[in-house]
């Protein structure tokens, strides 16, 4: 499960990542941080099984969390299969199919945000308005 | 066994005539032989569908009243080039809005109009005595139009360099989005499907070929602009009233800019077993260069040669590692410009026409007569460099003394490890850090190469905000130094 965590400026220099892990015995990875002085938004993957005990302790530190059930959306009606996407997902969401359509497996996605800026069509976007304004991920 | 043009247009009335695509004629050589493909094989549909920035439409707005002779025209705040007539203007693809900068172009001023919406048209004149009129706003829509005819310098390049990127930073070009170290490789161009790799001798193509332009007909007008074969290029027309949105996009290629993707299908007819041949020309046969973004000269280097197999199967290999291809062109959509103009071939409502003139089958693309390159090294200075064991206090010494600004950090063998400038000494000073420079540096450097044009250089420091840059060998060792000042002189002239 990947989930969204989003702190403010309270909750952002406590290590609450450390306590959710020595609580649940949960093994949490970190896909992407961006942290500012004010606020800060990371996204993290942890076993689906452990995912509720961990949420629960984020939550209870004052931190936000949105489960990502969902990956990158495309919107056929703007893609033109160009495939520029294809080489620039970091974990190969984007693929053609046998008739050249991109086609798109956002089961694998981790939410980084890299293909959006890169797609000429603007046809891509993250469901849950995880790329907060301010704060972009410069992945690159 | 030869077939003229009159011929197949005969069968095209009679409605007998065998059309394929450029996809279903590799294997029907291949199963049948050139010889029976020739015979059976009346006209064979190529296709391509990418960005091609050199592209427009010619308009003819009608008078007003009182009439205006335009001086300036814009359309959605996207200036035409009226240069020409009083109420003529073209309207480029890659023209970039007034207003909405980047986000919006002539190409979505174009696709608006094809879709049949309304534009805003602004122009103002000086006036004279037969144009007295000085401004006019107003909305126009396709049908209002006098003409509306695209005329595009250059389409459909035959084949084209694919791009990769050698530095550590990232770029964002007309080749799209470019990771750092070599990170991707992009490429443009549909390889055997496209047509002039279909009729490389350029028998069928050329001036007056009537051919498929984003779902109208057009005509091939000659070669285009830098038509350097086998890098060739057409010029086409076409009547913008009769196209379909679905064969045209307009496309922002982020920090880039605005440009058009235009689908263009030309039929090439199967005159003999010499057309039948050409046209069964596969990808591993199509070689291009795979050519460094990285280093921003015109005369990029050649990381690799590469054939359009092995670009089309989404990864190659350079120094060793495998990396990822995306094309920039869609196949997907140049498919459909071929089986489309197979529909329409077969129906009887397009035929074809042989060339009135020819094209060159040889040129060469010259570059631009300049005033002299300036590069780096013929600007650069003296640099004043230290260790990074000398003390913070040390350093605001030398840089009063030598009266500089920046102070690269060197290690023993002269290789760049950080730099200080005159705010990091003073700011260090401010909060007590007066220990050794190495704890206030700035470890991660931008530096420039002595070979470098100066216009790149400064590019670099306007684009990371900084007044200066270590020049550096291959190796990281310092060379000199350049500053914003001393190329603001330069650049200024
Ligand atoms: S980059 Fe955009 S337009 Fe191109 S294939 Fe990907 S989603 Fe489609
Ligand atoms: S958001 Fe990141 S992981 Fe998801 S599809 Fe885009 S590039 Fe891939």
């Amino acid at each position: 499960m990947l989930l969204l965590l989003k702190f403010d400026s309270k909750t952002i220099r406590k290590p609450i990542i450390s306590k959710a892990t020595l609580e649940t015995n949960a093994l949490i990875n970190i896909l992407r941080a961006n942290v500012g002085a004010r606020k800060g938004e990371m996204v993290v993957e942890v076993d689906d099984s452990k995912a509720r005990d961990v949420e629960e302790v984020f939550r209870r530190f004052g931190v936000e969390v949105v489960e990502l059930r969902e990956g990158i959306v495309k919107d056929e009606g703007r893609c033109v299969h160009c495939g520029l996407c294809t080489s620039i997902c970091p974990v190969e969401v984007f693929e053609f199919d046998e008739n050249w359509r991109v086609v798109v497996r956002e089961e694998r996605c981790v939410h980084c945000g890299v293909c959006i800026g890169v797609c000429p069509c603007n046809a891509l976007s993250l469901p849950v308005n995880s790329i907060n304004k301010d704060l972009k991920f410069h992945t690159i | 066994m030869k077939k003229t043009i009159e011929e197949i247009n005969r069968k095209i009335t009679e409605g007998s005539v065998c059309v394929v695509t450029a996809e279903e004629m590799k294997e029907i050589v291949e199963e049948l032989g050139v010889e029976r493909a020739a015979k059976e094989v009346d006209v064979v549909t190529t296709g391509t569908f990418g960005a091609m920035c050199s592209s427009g439409v010619f308009m003819n707005f009608g008078h007003s009243d009182p009439p205006i002779k335009m001086q300036r025209v814009w359309l959605n705040d996207v200036e035409a080039y009226t240069g020409i007539a009083a109420v003529d203007a073209y309207l480029g693809v890659t023209q970039l809005s007034e207003s909405r900068g980047m986000e919006y172009g002539g190409a979505h001023v174009i696709e608006d109009l094809v879709r049949g919406k309304d534009v805003e048209l602004r122009a103002i004149s000086y006036g004279t005595d037969c144009y007295p009129r000085k401004k006019i706003v107003t909305e126009i829509a396709l049908e209002d139009l006098n003409q509306a005819v695209m005329v595009n310098p250059r389409n459909a390049y035959q084949r084209y360099k694919a791009a990769t990127n050698s530095s550590d930073r990232i770029l964002r070009t007309y080749m799209g989005t470019l990771l750092p170290n070599y990170g991707n490789v992009t490429f443009a161009g549909c390889g055997e499907i496209s047509p002039l790799n279909n009729d490389p001798e350029y028998r069928t193509i050329g001036v007056g070929t009537r051919i498929f332009l984003c779902g109208a007909k057009g005509y091939v007008i000659g070669e285009g602009t830098q038509h350097a074969p086998p890098f060739g290029t057409l010029m086409v027309k076409g009547n913008l009233k009769e196209m379909k949105p679905e064969f045209m996009k307009a496309i922002v290629m982020p920090g880039y800019g605005v440009t058009m993707m235009l689908g263009i299908g030309i039929p090439i007819p199967i005159l003999d077993e010499e057309m039948a041949k050409a046209t069964a020309i596969r990808d591993e046969q199509i070689i291009t260069e795979i050519i460094d973004f990285g280093v921003p000269k015109r005369d990029r280097p050649v990381v690799k040669r590469i054939s359009y197999a092995e670009l089309k199967s989404g990864r190659v290999e350079i120094n060793g590692e495998e990396v990822r291809v995306s094309p920039l062109s869609s196949y997907y959509m140049a498919r459909k410009v071929m089986e489309e103009l197979k529909k329409m071939i077969e129906r009887g409502e397009f035929f074809l026409t042989m060339p009135v003139e020819r094209i060159p089958t040889s040129g060469v693309l010259k570059p631009m007569r300049q005033r002299e390159v300036k590069l780096v090294k013929s600007v650069m200075t003296k640099a004043v460099t230290i260790s990074p064991e000398t003390s913070v206090v040390e350093a605001s010494k030398i840089i009063i003394e030598k009266n500089v600004n920046h102070l690269p950090v060197v290690d023993e063998k002269g290789v760049l490890i950080g730099i200080v400038t005159s705010w990091d000494i003073a700011k260090a000073v401010a909060t007590g850090r007066i220990g050794k420079v190495a704890e206030v540096m700035t470890r991660k450097v931008i530096t420039a190469m002595p070979d470098e044009p100066i216009e790149s250089a400064a590019r670099k420091m306007e684009k990371f905000n900084i007044s200066a840059l270590p020049v550096v060998d291959s190796r990281r060792r310092v060379l000199g130094m350049v500053t914003s000042e001393d190329l603001s002189r330069l650049l200024a002239r």
